[in-house]
């Protein structure tokens, strides 16, 4: 511009400004280097599950263990199982027994591997006044002997619904139902934006909001991909009915764990399911089924 | 036109883009130097965000999304209320209003930048950007309203990029612009706007487990803060660009922008009063976050400070604009542009966001209050966002009033 005197001084104030700008935007972004030592090409370029042939996810199956042996030292098997052909599960949870122990709680803390810092567990259990099914006069906080007089119990964890919202909202599919009705997460593609997290009603969704923590004699070491693999940080996980379990016969950890037993996990295909007894049977709700999701958690009631 | 000629032209033209971003008096350098101060400060934060995880910020399980994704809501109105100098100048005639118009759409550029920032530092993986890029990754498209508003905001920056950058360019080289290469894109334009906010709106008004934006209201309030916004920031705008420039700016545009904003905030006020009717009438569990924001709820009260605040800005400055004084006091009218824009900034942010995870889907409350990293980070954009606004102005206006074109270059040369 005209109204400068020294274009020669002007520019090298300038190349002292840029030289400056640009060392101080190097000294700002020092923390990523730290990030950045966790990332491998491999695993920036890796695929979306259903995209990957055998071959790829065998190789990434090992590459999590590995991973797995260098961040917490701990030996781990992550398998891949598959849903089976003619099996939708459901679960249904009998109210007139729970009594608010927080048992299944605790145990889907470890068997999922949850951070320990925070005691995060995919189930919230709700203590309830009797007489009245507001959420609002019920709360998750409460530290006394249970079963309290005038209360009952309200466990509550994703319902793997048929129509969910969850799934329809994530911008990568990085999350989706597989045909044995598990909503399931892909840890390595979820970008992290926490959508379906706004959109569940059930407050079934968990954000990784650090590195989860956990002492490696604590680690649950039969691990399913999809399922209670340790989970990076930045990415959305949930509750998937241990599929890692269930889908090899066995029952959830949390239903293992129930000391009342009112738990009851099955085949909703199978017509002589203990499941479909109870859905035929008992008088069954499920919860905010205004809303459409048509979920495949059971409430029921005894007689 | 032969093609050589761009070819030697083109390349000119961004160099006198990047000179001219460089140049400029001891004022021009303190601006920059300070923006760029301030954004520093965001980046570094940032990254201690990403390397550490998300626990730097305030939010949790149950308050998901939060001063960024409030901060996003209100940067895609600032963007779609640039269209109210779009439609007058080219809908209506408006020459005064053409005369200035890419003001308004560089506004709108700069806005859409710190749209798509505020998205990338709220993404718990932003390594994986790729996943959601069509064609590469899988765009959940067209069930995710998410990808609906990855499409319309990076359609309407380039929209408005090619309209800016051609009229420029062509204004470079002294010559008259081809209709068919900008008018086209100018109305489409007018549409986009109308579309990236209602798309936005829809990103929230969709979800069934969430009463407080489970309204039909949303995208219609949205559009009418919208156009609050854009022209109160264009009025401050013009003033400025009129008192550190060159650059003519009649006071038809104002006036015009102004009774915009007359209109606008008395519709805003309606349909505020409407929600808060059909809450509050009603009650029952639909009115809960809608009594937590305005009186808090078991003794929790995070949001109601800020809410009136918002109140209290959003009705002095209708009243400001109704007064006879401010049609003849600038002064009065900076007043309630400043006023509208922080009471809409609150409203659509924090007031908005909010509400929509407190109470939680299991009616527990857990508030927010964001943290130092969340305030660094969000003014670290803000600052990218007038950075990018003032290079923009500084490279357009010279070239807008001639200054800055072909022949001067080449009489600098000779």
């Amino acid at each position: 511009m005209s109204d400068q005197p020294d274009p020669k001084r002007r520019v090298s104030l300038q190349i002292l400004g840029a030289t400056l700008g640009a060392s101080a935007f190097a000294y700002a972004m020092e923390p990523l280097r730290a990030w950045s030592k966790d990332l491998t090409m491999e695993q920036f370029l890796q695929k979306h599950y259903k995209e990957m042939s055998k071959d790829e996810l065998a190789k990434v199956l090992q590459r999590v263990e590995r991973d797995t042996k260098e961040s917490y030292g701990a030996t781990v098997t992550v398998k891949d199982p598959k849903p089976l052909p003619g099996v939708e599960f459901g679960y249904a949870l009998n109210l007139s027994v729970c009594i608010g122990c927080r048992k299944c709680a605790e145990a889907c803390h470890v068997e999922n591997n949850h951070d320990r810092r925070t005691n995060n567990s995919y189930i919230r259990v709700l203590e309830m006044d009797q007489g009245t099914f507001d959420l609002e006069r019920g709360t998750a906080q409460y530290a006394h002997a249970v079963p309290a007089p005038g209360k009952y119990y309200l466990p509550v964890q994703c319902h793997q619904c048929d129509n969910a919202p969850c799934v329809k909202v994530c911008p990568v599919q990085a999350t989706w139902k597989e045909s044995d009705g598990i909503v399931v997460v892909d840890y390595d593609w979820c970008i992290g934006c926490r959508y379906c997290e706004a959109a569940c009603p059930y407050h079934a969704r968990r954000f990784n909001w650090t590195k989860p923590e956990i002492p490696a004699e604590q680690i649950t070491t039969e691990q399913g991909y999809l399922s209670n693999r340790i989970r990076p940080q930045g990415v959305v996980e949930k509750c998937t009915f241990c599929l890692h379990r269930t889908r090899e016969g066995r029952q959830p950890a949390c239903l293992e764990a129930c000391p009342t037993g009112a738990r009851v996990f099955g085949n909703l295909l199978d017509p002589a399911s203990e499941i479909r007894w109870v859905l035929e049977n008992k008088r069954v709700y499920v919860l905010k089924e205004e809303l459409g999701t048509r979920p495949r958690f059971f409430y029921f009631f005894d007689e | 036109m032969n093609a050589t000629s761009h070819v030697v032209t083109y390349p000119r033209f961004l160099w006198q883009a990047v000179t001219r971003a460089f140049e400029g008096r001891p004022l021009f350098y303190a601006w920059m130097t300070f923006l760029t101060a301030v954004a520093l400060v965001g980046a570094n934060a940032w990254a201690h965000q990403l390397a550490q995880g998300m626990q730097l910020t305030a939010m949790t399980d149950h308050v998901s999304w939060g001063l960024y994704i409030a901060n996003f809501t209100f940067g895609v109105g600032l963007a779609a209320g640039a269209v109210m100098m779009v439609i007058p100048a080219y809908l209506y005639d408006d020459h005064e209003m053409h005369d200035v118009v890419l003001v308004g759409e560089l506004l709108a550029v700069a806005a859409i930048v710190v749209c798509i920032l505020f998205i990338v530092v709220d993404m718990g993986r932003p390594d994986r950007f790729w996943h959601i890029i069509p064609g590469i990754g899988r765009f959940n498209w067209p069930i995710s309203m998410l990808t609906w508003d990855v499409l319309v905001l990076n359609g309407y920056l380039v929209l408005n990029l090619h309209i800016c950058g051609y009229l420029l360019y062509m204004k470079f080289l002294d010559r008259k612009p081809d209709k068919r290469w900008y008018i086209p894109f100018v109305f489409l334009s007018i549409f986009w706007a109308i579309s990236i906010h209602s798309v936005t709106a829809f990103l929230y008004g969709g979800l069934g487990g969430r009463p407080f934006w489970n309204s039909a209201l949303l995208a219609p309030r949205f559009i009418a803060t919208a156009f609050i916004t854009g022209p109160a920031f264009v009025i401050l705008l013009l003033q400025l660009v009129r008192r550190f420039t060159s650059f003519h700016v009649g006071d038809g545009p104002i006036r015009t922008l102004t009774s915009v904003m007359r209109v606008t905030v008395l519709l805003n006020l309606f349909m505020l009063g409407s929600e808060l009717f059909t809450a509050l009438y009603t009650g029952g569990a639909h009115s809960t976050a809608v009594k937590y924001l305005f009186f808090g709820s078991h003794g929790q009260n995070a949001l109601v400070p800020w809410i009136w605040t918002a109140v209290a800005f959003n009705l002095t400055s209708a009243l400001l604009l109704h007064l006879p004084a401010t049609r003849r006091s600038l002064g009065l009218l900076d007043l309630a542009c400043l006023l509208s824009i922080v009471g809409v900034w609150i409203e659509k942010g924090m007031g908005l966001i909010i509400p929509g995870f407190v109470p939680s889907t299991l009616h527990e409350i857990v508030e927010y209050v964001p943290t130092m990293t969340e305030w660094k980070i969000t003014a670290g954009i803000w600052a990218g966002g007038f950075l990018v606004l003032t290079i923009a102005l500084k490279i357009a206006l010279p070239v807008l009033t001639g200054e800055a074109s072909l022949a001067n270059e080449k009489r600098g040369e000779g």
